[in-house]
């Protein structure tokens, strides 16, 4: 006799516990307020990323053109998987010195693992982080970037 | 006929071999084992690992002690915060640089936060693998509220490179005590839907209590740590017996149980939630002003030695031992992570229960497969 009342009571116990984990579900069920989803592509537009956000390396240039960049290869130096690449070319200026200025600024967005130790040791603040963060492509090769822009020059006053 | 007959007797008696993983979701990554079963009996489980070796330790000797913090986060990504801790710590007690309270007391919160996470997303997934699809959303939800915080300040929500020898790389951002005070409020609110969904429910209990039981004396000769080891009452709580950055100063419970079954190792990481909370709440209004980092020497060279440095991770406890031989790289660096050694008990406790049963096992173990192989 006295399995059997356990045995029932066990089953309401049980049944109990469900109905209290349905509790919880029901909640939100009946008030969508509490909701905290997002509907990702379609809210493409007014989707904000923090300021910080680590999107991928960019050199920002100023509307006349002109970068930060002077070719030092810091960033290259402190880069622990070779991601950047820095190619510099020595120029002749008008008053009869040899200048060495960057070339090519390349970064393999596929191999950087955004430790941010370019950005973080860059002497000159050439490089940021972009608020980007759709990479994929189709062709591998289009993740090899170049950052300075074609034609690009160094910012007056930055040594 | 007779042969078929005879054929089946020996196929019950012979132990069957079945493979569960590489790619199986509930091992949670790429994890192999390989399990000899009587029936549905568990006879033998053999794991099988490497599937995701990186050669963390062979990178760091070519690569200098700054470059080392962005590989830590990718052994255990859920800890990423304690990893880097472990690595500064000890390039900063190899150096004998004094660290600012400022800097003590974020990184304590950083690591408290990321603690809450990983419990976080381990009550999601173990909910899941023992069948309850709601605890995953639940969890996900609560913790995209601590990755915000993170992203925030770090720019990283799971791969942060916060702590950086000598400090950290970024001032903790304006909103940060605003943002952690509001989700400490949030979580308090929230955690009893926790225990509502799961820890009550009756099909939960029956698959968890008394399954899986690991005794003290194994707990400590196998070197089980974490939440794990102290479910079986084993005192391992680096942040007890030896204190590292702000831990000192802030009074906290060690979660322990005297059961050590799969229920109890699940309870003492919703326990620790609460812990972790209070610790948060000791500290998030004493943070003082001053600088973020210590200026270092731009290339830093460890002098000749040998230095060693325990931290408590989420899932037990992580050791960094570095030999330096002076020069900017490390000669020799080991991570005695906690996984790998937790990982070696799973044959011990899931002899003579049913398949079933080394699934909830496994899942309450809590194994990050990443920092098994590093």
């Amino acid at each position: 006799m006295n399995s059997i009342i356990q045995y029932f009571k066990e089953i309401t116990q049980g049944v109990g516990s469900l109905l209290r984990g349905m509790q919880v579900t029901n909640r939100y069920f009946f008030s969508p307020g509490k909701i905290v989803t997002q509907k990702y592509p379609d809210n493409r537009k007014d989707l904000v990323m923090f300021e910080r956000f680590k999107g991928e390396v960019v050199m920002p240039h100023n509307e006349k053109n002109e970068h930060k960049c002077t070719g030092c290869g810091i960033c290259e130096i402190n880069c622990p998987n070779g991601t950047i690449e820095v190619i510099s070319k020595t120029i002749i200026t008008e008053d009869g010195k040899k200048k060495r200025i960057i070339d090519k600024h390349i970064y393999r967005l596929g191999m950087c693992t955004f430790c941010a130790l370019c950005v973080k040791t860059c002497p000159s603040n050439a490089l940021a982080f972009s608020q980007e963060f759709e990479h994929a492509v189709f062709n591998r090769a289009l993740l090899i970037k170049t950052l300075n822009k074609p034609g690009s020059q160094l910012m007056k006053g930055v040594e | 006929m007779e042969e078929i007959i005879k054929e089946v007797v020996i196929g019950e008696q012979e132990e069957y071999v079945i493979n569960m993983g590489p790619q199986h979701p509930s091992t949670h990554g790429v994890l192999r084992l390989v399990v000899s079963l009587k029936g549905e009996i568990v006879k033998n489980v053999e794991p099988h690992i490497g599937y995701i070796h990186r050669g963390i330790e062979k990178m760091c000797e070519s690569i200098t002690y700054t470059q080392i913090i962005h590989l830590t986060d990718r052994m255990d990504y859920l800890s990423a915060m304690m990893n880097n801790e472990a690595v500064c710590l000890a390039v900063e007690k190899a150096l004998e640089v004094e660290i600012p309270d400022r800097i003590k007391i974020i990184r304590t919160i950083m690591s408290e936060l990321s603690r809450i996470q990983s419990h976080q997303l381990f009550w999601a997934s173990f909910g899941m693998d023992l069948g309850g699809q709601t605890c995953f959303f639940y969890g996900l939800r609560d913790r995209e509220k601590v990755l915000d915080i993170f992203e925030e300040t770090t720019g990283g929500r799971m791969i942060v490179s916060y702590n950086c020898p000598g400090g950290l790389m970024y001032d903790i951002h304006p909103n940060f005590r605003k943002r952690v005070k509001e989700f400490i409020k949030y979580f308090r609110g929230v955690l009893w839907e926790y225990d509502a969904i799961l820890t009550g429910n009756v099909i939960f209990r029956e698959r968890s209590i008394g399954i899986g039981t690991l005794s003290l004396e194994d707990a400590i000769s196998y070197g089980i740590t974490g939440p794990s080891g102290r479910a079986s009452g084993f005192s391992c709580d680096i942040r007890k017996h030896e204190p590292y950055s702000a831990y000192d100063r802030v009074q906290f419970n060690e979660v322990l149980y005297n059961e050590g079954d799969t229920y109890h190792r699940y309870l003492a990481r919703i326990e620790e939630m609460r812990e972790s909370m209070s610790i948060i709440d000791q500290l998030i209004d004493n943070i003082p002003e001053g600088p973020y980092f210590v200026k270092m020497k731009p290339v830093i060279k460890l002098p000749e030695g040998e230095y060693f440095q325990r931290v408590e991770t989420a899932r037990g406890e992580l050791d960094v031992f570095i030999i330096s031989d002076g020069n900017k790289n490390p000669y020799r660096v080991k991570f005695r992570s906690p996984n790998f050694v937790n990982l070696g008990v799973l044959n011990h406790i899931t002899k003579d229960f049913k398949i079933a049963d080394l699934i909830a096992i496994a899942g309450s173990l809590d194994f990050v497969i990443p920092d098994i192989d590093r």
